[in-house]
């Protein structure tokens, strides 16, 4: 078993997508919430092998793209202190703020560093004690584990120099906003597979049965999202509405225990604003305040960075669901991943990038 | 200026469109293909430049000195030129050990040796403690065009075939393995190679070779698409047959990476006519830099300049150029 073979087996594939196609008597609306999901949706065309048996719609699963405007300036400001050293996840170096975005001041002489684990950023600090090492710790549930490591580890070897830009996301509040909305189509939703690694399934219990909408864990491999689709379009046509874990190889119902307990030592829930959705409630993380001296918004005094959204960007309305990539005006033209207006068009996993990527061929510019 | 300025993609094109040509622009320049080819007394010579500034200086398969030379080889051999001189100039970082140039040294004196080439001028500078990494080194090249030939990525008809010389992403994974200190079970070893012999065989085999070019920087995808746009075509690919090693496409996996868009230093990709596909393939495996050759698409009027893939399951996808370096995914 290699998984990746597996996985991405074509006969399996195409097995799956038949029998959606046959249990399927409308083309029921579904979502995914995770930015990885919608890529490998794009990329392997499985919108294309579901056909009109389904209406796949692609939800905020970007952590990247719903990061608010103001965070982005707020480090890009911290970027260009000259005794502040960046740490970053790469996908964020091209976002653009309001002006610039982090890989130009890094060509105009800011520290910008990317790596790929926040362990890094805290050796970083330990070896570098004048430099003041900021990470910006960006995600939804899955990273945040490994942020509160990183803290904790900052503060076992007393470092003083280390801070966390924390933009955290959570998805059940998305996923209560947008089933609360006059204008949702949703009728079932794959839950994002390494989020559910982490927080476990309960969460998404609750949501299924207040709301009356089936919930499948999905993994990241065509097969699993067929698979998780699959399962969804059995419960719609049959009317359940029910929590199944497709992704069972890496999905416990309880979750890891130890990364939930790393999390609730460091964060607290808070409220959250979204990039182009606004403010949901209970739907971000901060930092606690015992660890207030590892927040680098309240150490470096940034409240005051705030920030307007361009007006012709329809992310709010992509992220939702409302509206695909291809029916913004400025898609593929105005907005390009190397000018693009807005988040989802610049990170890999955002809905507008997967559809240039990979779709532009289909449509007419 | 940016890091994507040079990564070989939309931005490194961009590059050249709008500050170099508009400024050095001349008929030879113009061509803009891996070499500059000049006649001179009845003779083509081919020409070519390239800077290496690779980190780490040394890595599974090779080091900056060897793949200086097999670069600048690669590119004369693009051209069906035999690579005859190398030109090297040195830049070297101020308290730089000497072992480590005597090391780089003797490599290239080794990769000159295999390959029938002479380093005949050179030049060395030494810069401040902070600049140059180590080393930067910076090769030219001077070969003879074979006779009877004419390659160019202008060249590509609707109808041809496309083929690679073998697993593609050896040479990046390594690199990045060995620079982020990730261990993989098996460990991948960079494929920098000199192409000349190999291309020898595969134009003796047939004429109708359109273009061969080496998919550096940027990888398979920035080679494709830079053909398709000179040439005005369109391209398909077949997924499944795009070689990749196991643990290349392992390696991608985790770090999020797509091997189409990682650098090769030790393969070529040949745009031959549909007729000469077969034998063309069978020079290519014949050698021992082309064992794993494969027919992996081929050129269309379909979506000029545009470059698609069937997918492993049979839907289409765009193998887009990126625009600048790759940037591994989050989560």
């Amino acid at each position: 078993m290699k998984y990746m073979d597996e996985y991405r087996d074509a006969k399996i594939a195409h097995g799956l997508a038949a029998e959606i196609r046959r249990r399927s008597t409308r083309p029921w609306v579904i979502m995914e919430i995770c930015g990885g999901q919608t890529h490998t949706l794009m990329r392997y065309g499985i919108d294309e092998m579901v056909g009109n048996s389904v209406e796949l719609v692609h939800g905020p699963g970007c952590p990247v793209c719903v990061t608010p405007l103001e965070m982005i300036d707020r480090a890009n400001a911290l970027a260009r202190q000259p005794n502040v050293t960046l740490v970053s996840y790469g996908d964020m170096l091209r976002v653009p703020g309001s002006e610039t975005d982090l890989f130009h001041i890094k060509a105009e002489g800011g520290d910008v560093r990317i790596v790929y684990s926040p362990t890094d950023a805290v050796e970083l600090a330990r070896k570098e004690p004048e430099r003041e090492v900021v990470f910006f710790a960006v995600g939804f549930e899955t990273t945040a584990p490994a942020h509160a490591m990183a803290v904790l580890q900052a503060e076992r070897l007393g470092l003083k120099n280390f801070s966390l830009l924390v933009s955290h996301v959570l998805v059940p509040p998305a996923i209560r906003m947008l089933l609360q909305s006059p204008r949702n189509r949703v009728q079932g939703f794959i839950a994002p597979g390494h989020v559910c690694t982490v927080v476990g399934v309960g969460e998404y219990e609750e949501l299924a049965r207040e709301f009356h909408v089936p919930i499948v864990v999905g993994g990241f491999e065509p097969v699993d999202l067929l698979d998780a689709i699959r399962l969804l379009v059995c419960q719609l046509e049959e009317g359940r509405a029910e929590v199944e874990n497709s992704y069972v190889r890496s999905v416990q119902y309880t979750g890891n225990r130890a990364a939930q307990s790393a999390v609730e030592r460091v964060f607290e829930v808070s409220d959250k604003k979204w990039r182009g959705v606004g403010e949901i409630a209970s739907s971000g993380l901060r930092l606690k305040k015992e660890f207030a001296a590892f927040d680098a918004e309240r150490k470096f005094g940034l409240a005051s960075v705030t920030a307007e959204e361009p007006s012709e960007c329809i992310s709010a309305d992509v992220l939702l669901g409302h509206k695909k990539p291809t029916d913004c005006s400025a898609f593929g033209t105005r907005c390009t991943p190397e000018k693009p207006l807005g988040a989802p068009m610049v990170s890999t996993e955002g809905a507008c990038a997967a559809y240039y990527q990979y779709r532009r061929h289909l449509v007419t510019l | 200026m940016l890091l994507g300025h040079g990564s070989g993609g939309k931005l490194s094109a961009e590059l050249v469109q709008q500050v170099f040509l508009p400024a050095l622009g001349n008929p030879v320049l113009d061509r803009l293909e891996d070499q500059a080819i000049v006649s001179l007394n009845g003779m083509r010579l081919a020409m070519t430049t390239d800077s290496f500034v690779v980190k780490p200086l040394f890595f599974r398969g090779g080091d900056i000195g060897s793949l200086a030379v097999h670069g600048t080889i690669n590119d004369l051999a693009m051209g069906a030129a035999k690579p005859l001189w190398l030109s090297v100039a040195f830049i070297l970082e101020e308290g730089l050990s000497f072992d480590v140039l005597r090391r780089v040294v003797a490599s290239m004196q080794e990769a000159a040796d295999r390959a029938g080439v002479q380093i005949v001028t050179g030049d060395t500078k030494v810069v401040e403690k902070g600049s140059a990494d180590g080393m930067y080194i910076n090769t030219t090249g001077i070969g003879l065009v074979r006779e009877g030939i004419s390659l160019s990525a202008s060249q590509a008809q609707p109808g041809d075939a496309i083929l690679v010389s073998g697993m593609l992403g050896d040479h990046g994974i390594a690199i990045l393995a060995e620079r982020e200190g990730l261990r993989f079970e098996t460990e991948v070893k960079s494929d920098s190679a000199a192409l000349h012999e190999l291309v020898a065989t595969l134009v003796e085999a047939t004429h109708e070779v359109r273009c061969l070019r080496d998919p550096t920087r940027g990888g398979l995808s920035s080679t494709l698409n830079e053909i398709a746009g000179s040439s005005r075509v369109g391209m398909e690919l077949d997924e499944a047959a795009i070689p990749v090693r196991e643990e290349v496409r392992g390696a991608c996996e985790m770090l999020g990476l797509d091997p189409l868009y990682v650098a090769n230093e030790g393969k070529l990709v040949a745009i031959v006519s549909a007729e000469a596909a077969k034998s063309a393939l069978a020079a290519l495996r014949s050698h021992p830099l082309g064992a794993d050759a494969r027919i992996i698409g081929r050129v269309t009027k379909e979506h000029p300049r545009m470059v698609v893939m069937r997918t492993v399951f049979g839907t289409t996808r765009i193998v887009d150029m990126l625009a600048g370096d790759q940037l591994p995914r989050i989560c």
